[in-house]
């Protein structure tokens, strides 16, 4: 159900005003989410400035700016820095996005304003509890499944149907897509969300894959697929520019046409 | 860790609080309102039925009502509430064609939506006011 209200140990506070590096002329502005397991307290905003001149260009510059010079307590996963791993998706300047390949100066404020991947819970600071998203990946089977005897090589795919995988296969499981989903923030209990069924599109469609009515059966949901209602929030947010939304647009029109 | 119960204390990360407004979202929000104000309407729309159907009387009670300026300002929500359900309705018969996802038409079609319930319900009543 959709609650639109935090619940009451997850409203955020003020929180610390950290100093100003010495002698930077150009200084940037960050909040940023914090909360740590530790201490019992409220999640609470912190203020930080990063030095732009001694800081690369990125938003995943700047925290790693931050934990090594300004607060080594920050907490925030990141791994590739060239948008290829997905570990540093968070909340950044109100869209979800990743923080490698997030420029600073694109920022629309000049106060840039961090918070965790949206409607999840916290393991610490800017670190999200991704075990459920996960969870539901493996729910769609996201492997070939064939009934055909194995052929002595490669299943073989033809240069048109292989065409029909791009768009979908550079998906990341970054989670900023699912995460941004009014739908998947009010039911992600028992909605898949647009990363997990954009995977599910990539099997169904995958030419070499022979569950494809298996694996409708089990979309065939009023919740597992039907909760999208076109809000368009994933495609909007997706950082490495795929689009979800018409994914489960295209799930949806199997779903019709098998039944024709 | 020394917190036995950690998973349970664990705080929900803002939501709504702090995304973005975006056309797309805003027109999805507004297409659940304008639903929703719909029912609101159909008994209004029930009442004058009925009062029509009562007698004269009745019917003149029902013309005043609607014909006040609180009255003339629901009906004028009312009609913005049906044309912008119905543009938006369009707008989802294009995507459930499979039409209309690259973010560029998207957002033309949320901001046609919002521009063209409006103007259309403004031209409506200016139609209704010439005809009355």
């Amino acid at each position: 159900m959709a609650e639109f209200q935090l619940p009451k140990n997850s409203r955020m506070g003020e929180g610390k005003v950290w100093p100003k590096p010495e002698g930077a002329t150009n200084t940037r502005e960050y909040r940023i989410y914090r909360w740590s397991p530790d201490d019992g307290r409220n999640p609470r905003i912190d203020t930080y400035y990063v030095d732009a001149d001694e800081c690369g260009p990125m938003v995943l510059d700047a925290l790693i700016y931050i934990k090594d010079k300004v607060d080594p307590t920050l907490t925030f996963r990141r791994s590739c820095r060239e948008g290829i791993c997905g570990s540093c998706a968070m909340n950044i300047d109100g869209t979800n996005t990743l923080a490698c390949t997030k420029g600073a100066d694109e920022c629309s404020n000049e106060i840039v304003k961090i918070y965790p991947l949206p409607h999840m819970p916290v393991v610490k600071d800017l670190v999200p509890d991704l075990t459920r998203f996960y969870a539901q990946h493996r729910s769609i089977e996201p492997w070939l499944k064939t009934t055909t005897p194995e052929p002595e090589k490669e299943w073989l795919q033809s240069y048109e149907d292989r065409q029909k995988l791009d768009g979908l296969y550079e998906c990341i499981l970054c989670a900023c897509c699912s995460t941004s989903c009014p739908s998947y923030w009010w039911n992600g209990d028992r909605y898949l969300g647009p990363a997990i069924l954009l995977q599910a599109y990539r099997w169904l469609i995958d030419s070499r894959d022979e569950a494809t009515g298996e694996r409708l059966d089990n979309l065939e949901d009023p919740f597992r697929l039907y909760r999208c209602h076109t809000i368009m929030n994933c495609s909007q947010a997706c950082p490495k520019g795929l689009n979800p939304a018409k994914a489960i647009a295209e799930i949806k029109k199997m779903m019709v046409e098998r039944r024709v | 860790m020394a917190n036995a119960d950690l998973k349970a204390n664990r705080p929900l990360s803002p939501h709504l609080q702090i995304y973005k407004l975006i056309v797309t979202m805003v027109m999805s929000i507004l297409h659940r309102i304008t639903g929703a104000a719909l029912y609101f309407g159909t008994i209004l729309m029930a009442f004058w039925l009925v009062c029509a159907a009562a007698g004269p009387e009745s019917y003149q009670f029902a013309m005043d009502v609607f014909g006040s300026f609180l009255g003339r300002l629901v009906l004028f929500g009312f009609t913005w509430a049906l044309v912008h359900h119905m543009l938006g309705g369009l707008r989802h018969f294009v995507w459930d064609m499979g039409h209309g996802f690259e973010l560029s038409t998207a957002n033309w079609m949320a901001r046609a939506t919002i521009i063209g319930s409006v103007s259309l319900t403004v031209i409506l009543w200016i139609i209704g006011f010439i005809v009355a």
